[in-house]
């Protein structure tokens, strides 16, 4: 079969990168949960129940807050979540 | 190329009349002259009286000779050109070959006929076959039973219409619409952070349906969208309906003949529609912002599609968008703006600009949602009618700016959370502010365009997520 057309590629030919998810924890005891609110509406509503409901099972929590729900997370903050906890909790849409 | 070899270089073809009438000269040349080389672009027969005629019907040599018109003769010494003749001209013939009655019987001069090599489309096929370009982006190789609009979609490249195949020889002629070396990085593309080449402009260029003159407005459109403040980033991820609003002014917007006029907004202009479908592929093809995946739109607008105006300059009453930047008159530049769809303001009575900023006002109360402020920017688009109205009456735009500016408040405790029956509102603690703007600062921009018939202006509303912590609105001077 001839080659008829030759086209070129309007991508950036990236591969996407993949990581492998951490193992999911056998339990949460003693274990530290982050929860991200990234300012939309209504997350802190979502997040002010988890908090409530995790503590009630005595697990320990932290919050965190991006300053908009427009632009990526800052790095420092990212970091930040990552040093302080074992799993976060991101209220993400609407 | 090769090293020339010494002595003459005729080349020609057979449907060129002044071709033929030489040759009694290539005769001559060919018995007088022992390195003569005398090559045909489309019939090597035709010289009955010449031996030895070269099949250049590949074009190779013409295109390597860099050769326009045919009749073209070169004198070749020491592997250098060191003369051109083009067409007939008897005596600078008789001059570079030394014989001073070449051609007697002739006419003093005749022009020459285009070279085959230059026709319409074939420099570019030329210059990928015998010449030096080569491109970054992989290749990749259709069979003859694929249709290469099929293959476009099958691939993932289009917005949901066909886009034009970008074969090598397309986006060479892009690529002459810009001084910039192919390998430039023009920006990051977000949301995957693919890299913008200039080349990869060019390709996105070609597919959108773009001409080579609108690849520099293409590439400052693509600058504009890369800088931070755009947050083209958020742009693309978010739920509302918001995408990149292009704004060209300047001389450009005649040379490439931009509509400002009827149906500014509308279809059926090719600069407009191309443009900005050229900044959507790139930011779905470089970029990796695909609907469904990191962008989340809800409903979106059909502006995602291509959404890219001129002003109205020449007939505005007012100084142009990129006056109020600062740019020089003879600067063209894109303004990207992040918003979507039309709020149409219907106005046909009025005939004072006290009444008509009042239209105005009301219907730009209900951007966004009637009991929200301070979220949405707008771009308030005036048509010649209707600016009319405020040129006789000797209003400025920025006179126009601050009479909207008063009549655009609201008391806090009509718009907070639950009055008139309605949840959505401002957060309960405004309801003591007793006037509270409907823009922020700065946050409405006013330009020209439209047909000169109809009362009728219309709101682009922004998107929510305006001001430093979402998108601002951002220029580029276009550049060659």
């Amino acid at each position: 079969m001839t080659v008829k057309t030759i086209l070129l590629d309007p991508t950036s030919e990236l591969k996407p990168a993949t990581m492998a998810r951490l193992p999911r924890p056998q339990t949460l005891k003693n274990k530290t949960i982050g929860l991200l609110d990234i300012s939309k509406a209504r997350g802190d509503v979502f997040l002010d129940a988890l908090e409530k409901l995790l503590g009630s099972r005595n697990i320990f929590t932290k919050r965190y807050k991006k300053p908009t729900f427009a632009r990526v997370i800052p790095t420092e903050l990212a970091q930040t979540i990552a040093t302080e906890c074992d799993l976060v909790i991101e209220a993400l849409a609407d | 190329m090769q090293k020339l070899s010494d002595g003459l270089i005729l080349v020609v073809k057979r449907e060129c009349a002044t071709c033929t009438m030489i040759e009694p000269v290539m005769a001559i040349l060919s018995k007088e002259t022992t390195q003569l080389s005398v090559y045909s672009q489309d019939d090597s027969n035709f010289l009955e009286s010449v031996e030895n005629v070269i099949d250049d019907q590949s074009l190779e040599i013409s295109f390597q000779l860099n050769i326009e018109t045919v009749p073209t003769l070169i004198k070749v010494e020491g592997g250098k050109e060191i003369g051109r003749q083009i067409g007939w001209h008897k005596k600078e013939w008789q001059s570079l070959t030394g014989i001073s009655s070449l051609g007697d019987e002739l006419p003093d001069q005749r022009p020459g006929c285009g070279s085959k090599s230059v026709e319409p489309g074939v420099w570019e096929a030329l210059s990928i076959r015998f010449g030096t370009t080569r491109f970054q982006s992989r290749q990749l190789e259709l069979t003859s039973l694929e249709d290469d609009i099929e293959a476009c979609f099958d691939r993932g490249w289009t917005d949901g219409l066909p886009v034009v195949p970008p074969t090598r020889e397309r986006v060479l002629r892009m690529m002459q619409g810009t001084q910039r070396e192919s390998e430039e990085v023009i920006g990051i593309i977000p949301p995957n952070y693919g890299k913008c080449t200039v080349e990869k402009a060019a390709i996105n260029a070609v597919m959108a349906g773009c001409k080579p003159e609108y690849l520099p407005v293409v590439i400052a459109a693509i600058e504009a969208a890369c800088l931070d403040a755009f947050c083209m980033h958020g742009l693309l991820a978010t739920t509302y309906f918001s995408g990149p609003i292009v704004i060209v002014n300047g001389p450009v917007r005649r040379s490439i003949n931009m509509n400002s006029g009827i149906n500014a907004l509308g279809q059926g202009n090719r600069a407009n529609a191309t443009i900005g479908r050229a900044l959507q592929l790139v930011i779905r093809n470089v970029g990796g912002g695909k609907p469904g995946e990191v962008d989340r739109a809800t409903l979106g607008n059909p502006g995602k599609f291509s959404f890219c105006f001129a002003e109205d300059e020449e007939n505005s009453p007012w100084n142009s968008l990129a006056d109020e930047y600062g740019y020089a008159n003879n600067s063209s530049t894109v303004t990207l703006f992040a918003g979507h769809g039309l709020r149409e303001i219907y106005d046909q009575i009025s005939r004072t600009p006290e009444s008509l900023v009042r239209s105005f006002a009301g219907c730009l109360k209900s951007i966004t949602h009637p009991k929200i402020c301070m979220a949405a920017d707008a771009i308030l688009v005036v048509s010649p009618e209707h600016a009319n109205v405020f040129k006789e009456a000797g209003w400025s735009k920025n006179r126009l700016k601050q009479e909207l500016k008063k009549l655009l408040t609201f008391k806090g405790s009509d718009i907070v959370r639950g009055t008139n029956g309605i949840e959505e509102g401002l957060p309960v603690e405004f309801a003591d502010i007793p006037v509270i703007p409907k823009f922020k600062e700065d946050g409405l921009i006013i330009v020209h365009a439209g047909g000169s018939a109809g009362r009728f202006s219309a709101a682009i509303s922004g998107w929510v997520a305006s001001g430093p912590t979402g998108s601002q609105m951002v220029s580029k001077e276009i550049l060659s």
